[in-house]
């Protein structure tokens, strides 16, 4: 049995295991915190910074921060969901997210975390970029234009699916997912059933056949925001 | 060429023992040899260090001086950074395109040559200058650009174009450089005499908890720009247990305006290696790694025969000075063109052959560092003045400076001033003191710390140079009457931009979003509220990056916005009866009126 550790999150104390992250220990206690790149399958990444909270009074992402005693995180507040508004705008408006004709439309969790903020239009300017699709597997194909860069599917590849098929190339803005071959996701081993597309959060890697098949209504998000799972477990209690 | 390829790969590898911790080793000789690492060489070297393709690809198209397309025989990387454009690139830039006849980014059509731009490549006390493959040229002019591209097109050899050398070790054989030292003040500590060993004897005769302790004392902090203390630091490593230990050095250098470490290793690279050698004493470590930026490469044969003459004199190796069981070396990693590894984490994740991604802490290097081992990761100056302070005692050193910043400060000094150059001052010292000492006249503003540091103005030259008020990792730009803060804040912002690693959202989106706002003011386009929104977007972008570059990119936009609010006053109109600034009408109706005929009613021209 690992530690307890007791720790205060927005003004509520709460009990975790020791090794927890802050984002593991809240959401057993049924505390939402906003998440992106992070999974619970996957190994904490830091990337999105969407989790971000103040830990007695310092900024640190939640996916990656150990709970220690006595630490007081403050996670709903109006500067910290200030940020957080400001970073998922960042992320809409590097890209090009057409939500209407999505793939992905009401199980993306980027749209989602968008109305759970209640936002409905970017406040930064589009960057409008151009990015490559690659169409070559037949039953895969990657849209970079959706792509977040959370690599989830560079870590859901290499540790679920003992592949590694993606890894990142470039750096800065010009930063972007690549496949392990010369170019084309078709010379790569990947398979339609990999985890690595499924764990995308966004609809970056999509399966081809079966799109749009569950009708609005009935989509992932359609009736309650996202985290709403989490926080229910909490009232449950 | 295939074959050719493949052998040498081979052989490599091998030289790396395949290793692919070794990768930057293997990717930087394989790009010197071929001048590319290819689709081809990439297949080859995963299948020796038994890796990906796809994650060499993402080691090598990380760094700016390594790339998967050919580039010519001969690079051509001119500085266009701020301090070079202010002493005259665009000239020298106009007459490299005009020679060659090619743009930036381009290779001529016979492969022989590439133009590149780079940023700051620490020459800016003789700028304009230019890295032509590992030769650096300073003071460069239009006449000289144009004289360099009909030579090199003789003999491409840009050895041959060294016309005259430097002083002191820059007239060395091994280093064989153009470039000036320019100290134009020594102090006690960095830039003083010191015999091979001194501190080292010094140290051995005491135990290593006691050598940390000295270091303590003289309440010595770093000097690359955060100022942790540097005992602490080696305490840490030291406690965090483990069997294995590493001491690095960090000479990226890659702060704008920065070069005093450049003429620390040339001028007194034995000091450092001292200092390096007794942080290994001190902190258990047998092992050291000096990261020297790639473009500080032409020091590299210079500084490796400093290291085999330590290594003769029993100053490394096994039982250093006759020290049963002080084993310590060191060894040199090349960068390759990324300012983001300087940042610790990234200098250590780059000396592992992976990209220059920061890592995410806790747990931090002392605990877990390199190979995640403890680590402990010095600046150049760090290092020397901690073997000063072995060879001379605590106490002489805290006597200097001032009482929360003890010793001296190398600062590297450049822009509107008669005498550009290092300068050695105790701490404490006032930034108008060191205007004066370099013949800046009418300075308007100073950069204090580089890009990631604050813009000042004459308000504030009465503030001093120290770690409780203006702190400094040692870059001072002067700017005269002529220049204008905002357009070097957008040149800052352009840096930060193209340095950022890319792994987080804020720093990787924020910068260019920065950058597009203040540009849009700058072209006279600028809203009121544009104002708050620079602010807010600062402060996101500080407080939610994941590490130093993008907690402080934002500084040349918050502390414009702070010190010099009249420029941006001056720019700013506010909007004319229900019309923004920003918003040209004409351009909006300008399809309507083609379809209509004629010009609106509402709104003439
Ligand atoms: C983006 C970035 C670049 C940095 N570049 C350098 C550098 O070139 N040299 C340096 O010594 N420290 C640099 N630092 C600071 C290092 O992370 C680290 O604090 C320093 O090397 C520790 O040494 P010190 O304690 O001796 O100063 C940089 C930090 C950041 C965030
Ligand atoms: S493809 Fe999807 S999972 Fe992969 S980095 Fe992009 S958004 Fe994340
Ligand atoms: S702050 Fe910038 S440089 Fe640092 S991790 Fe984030 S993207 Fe990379
Ligand atoms: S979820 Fe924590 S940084 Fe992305
Ligand atoms: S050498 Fe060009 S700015 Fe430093």
């Amino acid at each position: 049995m690992s530690e307890t550790i007791t720790f205060t999150i927005d003004g509520v104390k709460v009990q975790g295991a020791g090794g927890q992250t802050i984002l593991q220990a809240a959401q057993d206690a049924g505390v939402y915190i906003p998440r992106l790149c992070a999974k619970e399958e996957l190994s904490p990444f830091g990337s999105c910074r969407v989790c971000t909270v103040l830990v007695d009074g310092r900024p640190q992402t939640a996916c990656t921060y150990p709970i220690a005693e006595d630490m007081i995180v403050e996670s709903d507040s109006e500067q910290v969901a200030a940020i957080r508004r400001d970073i998922i705008d960042m992320l809409f408006v590097e890209g090009n997210h057409y939500c209407m004709f999505c793939e992905t439309s009401g199980d993306c969790e980027l749209q989602a975390l968008a109305y759970r903020f209640g936002i409905t239009a970017p406040k930064f300017p589009y960057m409008f970029p151009k990015r490559e699709i690659d169409m070559s597997h037949p039953e895969i194909f990657i849209d970079r234009d959706r792509c977040i860069l959370c690599a989830r599917c560079v870590r859901a590849s290499r540790d679920l699916d003992e592949k590694a098929v993606f890894q990142f190339v470039g750096r800065g803005p010009d930063k972007r997912i690549a496949v392990n071959a010369e170019s084309r996701l078709v010379d790569t081993n990947i398979d339609v059933t990999d985890e690595a597309i499924s764990i995308c959060p966004v609809g970056a890697l999509i399966r081809k056949k079966g799109s749009y098949a569950v009708p609005y209504g009935q989509r992932k998000y359609d009736h309650e925001p996202i985290g709403s799972d989490i926080e229910k477990a909490r009232k449950a209690e | 060429m295939s074959k050719n390829l493949k052998q040498a790969v081979t052989d490599i590898c091998q030289g790396c023992d395949n290793d692919r911790n070794r990768l930057m080793d293997i990717v930087e000789a394989v790009q010197s040899q071929f001048g590319c690492v290819s689709g081809e060489a990439l297949d080859l070297i995963a299948g020796a260090v038994s890796t990906t393709r796809v994650e060499v690809e993402s080691v090598v198209s990380f760094y700016a001086f390594l790339s998967i397309r050919p580039k010519g025989e001969v690079v051509i990387r001119l500085c266009d950074d701020v301090i070079d454009e202010m002493k005259g690139s665009d000239e020298v830039a106009e007459a490299f395109r005009g020679e060659l006849g090619i743009e930036f980014g381009q290779t001529t059509p016979d492969g022989k040559i590439t133009l590149e731009r780079t940023p700051c490549i620490g020459m800016c006390d003789q700028a304009p200058a230019a890295l032509i493959n590992d030769v650096v040229i300073t003071y460069l002019g239009a006449d000289q650009a144009r004289h360099i591209v009909r030579s090199l097109r003789e003999h491409m050899d840009p050895g041959k174009l060294v016309s005259r050398r430097g002083d002191g070790n820059n007239a060395d054989d091994l280093v064989g450089a153009m470039v000036h030292n320019n100290i134009r003040q020594a102090g006690d500590v960095v830039l003083a005499d010191m015999a091979r060993g001194a501190g080292i004897r010094k140290a051995i005769v005491m135990t290593p908890v006691e050598v940390i302790r000295d270091v303590k004392t003289a309440r010595l902090r770093g000097r690359g720009g955060a100022g942790f203390p540097t005992g602490m630091k080696w305490e840490f490593t030291r406690g965090a247990g483990g069997d294995k230990r590493y001491v690095l050095c960090n000479a990226d250098e890659g702060e704008p305006g920065t070069f005093k470490d450049r003429v620390i290793l040339t001028e007194q690279p034995d000091t450092l290696f001292e200092g390096m050698t007794i942080a290994g004493y001190a902190i258990g470590s047998d092992a050291g790694i000096l990261y020297l930026r790639g473009e500080y490469a032409y020091l590299r044969p210079f500084l490796e025969n400093v290291l085999s003459e330590r290594r003769e004199n029993g100053l490394l190796g096994e039982n250093i000075c006759g020290k049963d069981g002080f084993d310590f070396d060191i060894r040199i990693q090349m960068g390759a063109g990324a300012y983001i590894c300087g940042e610790e984490t990234a200098l250590i994740s780059s000396c592992e052959g992976r990209r220059g991604d920061p890592m995410t802490r806790p747990p931090f290097p002392a605990q877990k560092g390199y190979l995640a081992k403890p680590t402990c990761v010095n600046n150049v100056e760090t290092y020397c003045c901690a073997a000063r302070i072995l060879e001379m005692g605590p106490g002489w050193f805290a006597q200097m400076g001032s009482q929360g910043s003890p010793g001296t400060k190398l600062l590297s000094v450049s822009g509107d001033c008669h005498k550009p150059g290092v300068y050695e001052v105790p701490f404490g010292i006032k930034l108008s003191k060191v205007l004066e000492l370099c013949g800046a006249e009418a300075p308007i503003a100073v950069q204090v710390g580089g890009p990631s540091g604050q813009m000042v103005g004459p308000g504030e030259f009465e503030r001093t140079i120290c770690y409780d008020d203006l702190a400094t990792g040692g870059s001072l730009m002067v700017f005269g009457p002529k220049r204008d803060p905002m357009k070097i804040a957008s040149k800052f912002m352009e840096f930060f931009v193209e340095e950022s690693c890319g792994y987080c959202t804020p720093c990787r989106v924020g910068n260019v979003l920065l950058k597009e706002r203040l540009d849009k003011i700058i072209a006279g386009k600028g809203d009121p509220e544009d104002l708050e929104y620079l602010q807010d977007l600062g402060e996101t972008v500080k407080f939610a990056s994941r590490c130093g570059l993008g907690q402080t990119s934002a500084n040349p936009v918050l502390s414009t916005l702070k010190n010099f609010m009249p420029c941006y006053e001056a720019l700013i109109k506010a909007p004319q009866g229900a019309l923004r600034q920003s918003f040209d009408i004409q351009a909006a109706l300008s399809s309507a009126k083609a379809i209509a005929g004629h010009a609106s009613t509402h709104y003439q021209e």
